[in-house]
């Protein structure tokens, strides 16, 4: 495989994948946390809410979802910001929209992941912090919260390799990531067998790094598997 | 700034023109794949380590890389060889259709292998003991038992792999190929109303996906039926 001298910029390429795929996971977390929440609530407007939200971007495909946010973008936040009585122009950088996206569409199934979580948490738990005089708020700070962790990181690792392989779909609206990068490097030595396999091996060792910390934290999380043969 | 329903009616046959050829996308590379995954998964769960290890790497390497990589490596990738420009290959590679179905094919095969292997050691090891104990060969045991049995297992999983399919047919328009959401990106060139183009090929997304899950119930009551069963009541 002869890179030519573009290796650099996929290694470039492949930094800039990994800012996108760790910011769109934190913030995918907040939104799965949230949704979970909503679905679990005694209220049924925030269920339903929640509910639409994760069967419908459940439904459509992530690079539509990419693309609605790229390319209807500013058009969305126009429309939001005129309300507030600001007319300026305001444009969606090809970052912002693939953060959104993907966040969005990882939060959709970290909702699940987090709402079964919550579930086998015993409801005896919630009780007895009642008990204790906590509220609502800080029981789920104090008491569910980090236990909602060790419940849901198989879950969160698989959703994560998900993300990082969604990604590429970002190079579609133009993000310099890796899979752009090989396209570039592709079209300008006339080898775009070399570059997108390059790619590809470079995707692969990102999604068994993510392999390798996932493992880690689920053996950190249960304490009592710790010092045992597995 | 405005919504304007009219631009989605008007050209609403059209993204129906592109729902169809999602369809046949899903389809055709649904086939294909389980024809593949199949065999991929007896070698998987075989107890002989050379046959388990063969098929590891194809399977390592389609669930580790994203289907846009796998569909740009057979669409632009291919060109890149003589050998492969000057072969009977060609006329077929050189089509992003086939690029399309191809990459579709070979990427839901390995997710669906795994998901049939993890089936097959999921039948009770008595079923097995016993098909033995009848005198069946291999070969009989693994068509009468382990793949009708298998394939009950498996349903409820493969029909999400099914739906994520639905979802990855949309890179098919990377590649030029005018699919829902290819026909959508083509109509807002010439329309610019993404936001209501958009709309309109999620919606459409939806309803396959909807009437797909429908299917699927159906099917999984069809097929798993002994789950289902219940005593009448009036014999009880």
């Amino acid at each position: 495989m002869e890179l030519q001298g573009f290796g650099h910029l996929l290694l470039s390429g492949t930094w800039m994948t990994v800012q996108l795929a760790v910011s769109s996971l934190l913030i995918g977390l907040v939104i799965g946390l949230i949704g979970a929440s909503a679905k679990l609530s005694d209220s049924r407007i925030l269920r339903g809410i929640a509910t639409g939200y994760t069967t419908i971007i459940r439904g459509i495909p992530e690079l539509l979802l990419v693309l609605t946010l790229y390319f209807g973008g500013s058009q969305l936040i126009m429309l939001v910001a005129a309300w507030f009585g600001h007319d300026d122009y305001i444009e969606v950088g090809p970052f912002a929209a693939g953060v959104a996206a993907l966040s969005i569409a990882f939060g959709a199934y970290a909702t699940e992941v987090f709402r079964m979580a919550m579930l086998e948490i015993p409801k005896g738990q919630w009780e007895s912090a009642a008990a204790m005089g906590m509220g609502k708020i800080q029981t789920f700070f104090r008491i569910i919260l980090p236990q909602l962790w060790r419940l849901s990181i198989p879950g969160l690792g698989n959703l994560f390799q998900v993300l990082l392989k969604d990604t590429a779909l970002v190079s579609v609206v133009g993000l310099n990531e890796l899979m752009r990068q090989a396209a570039v490097g592709a079209a300008n030595t006339k080898q775009p067998f070399d570059f997108y396999m390059a790619a590809a091996l470079l995707y692969l060792g990102l999604t068994l790094i993510a392999t390798v910390i996932t493992m880690m934290l689920e053996r950190w999380s249960k304490p009592e598997l710790r010092g045992s043969r597995a | 700034m405005s919504w304007e329903w009219s631009v989605i009616w008007e050209y609403l046959p059209r993204l129906w023109q592109g729902a169809l050829l999602t369809l046949e996308l899903v389809f055709f590379s649904g086939l294909i794949g389980i024809i593949l995954a199949v065999p991929l998964a007896l070698m998987r769960a075989s107890h002989n380590w050379v046959l388990r290890a063969l098929p590891f790497a194809y399977i390592f390497f389609f669930r580790g890389t994203p289907l846009l990589v796998q569909i740009f490596l057979i669409y632009y990738g291919a060109a890149q060889f003589d050998v492969i420009k000057d072969s009977a290959l060609w006329p077929v590679l050189k089509e992003p259709y086939w690029c399309a179905i191809i990459a579709f094919s070979l990427n839901t095969a390995a997710y669906s292998a795994e998901l049939i292997r993890g089936a097959i050691q999921a039948i009770p090891k008595g079923e097995i003991e016993v098909s033995q104990a009848l005198g069946m060969s291999k070969a009989t045991m693994i068509r009468r038992i382990i793949l009708p049995r298998s394939f009950g297992i498996v349903f409820p999983a493969y029909s999400n792999e099914l739906l994520l399919m639905l979802k990855g047919s949309a890179l098919a328009s990377t590649i030029t190929l005018l699919d829902l959401t290819g026909m959508a990106r083509t109509i807002i060139a010439r329309t610019y109303t993404p936001l209501e183009m958009f709309f309109a090929a999620g919606m459409m997304y939806l309803i396959i996906a909807g009437v797909m899950i429908g299917c699927f119930r159906l099917l999984e009551r069809r097929i798993n039926r002994y789950q289902y069963y219940k005593l009448d009541p009036s014999q009880r």
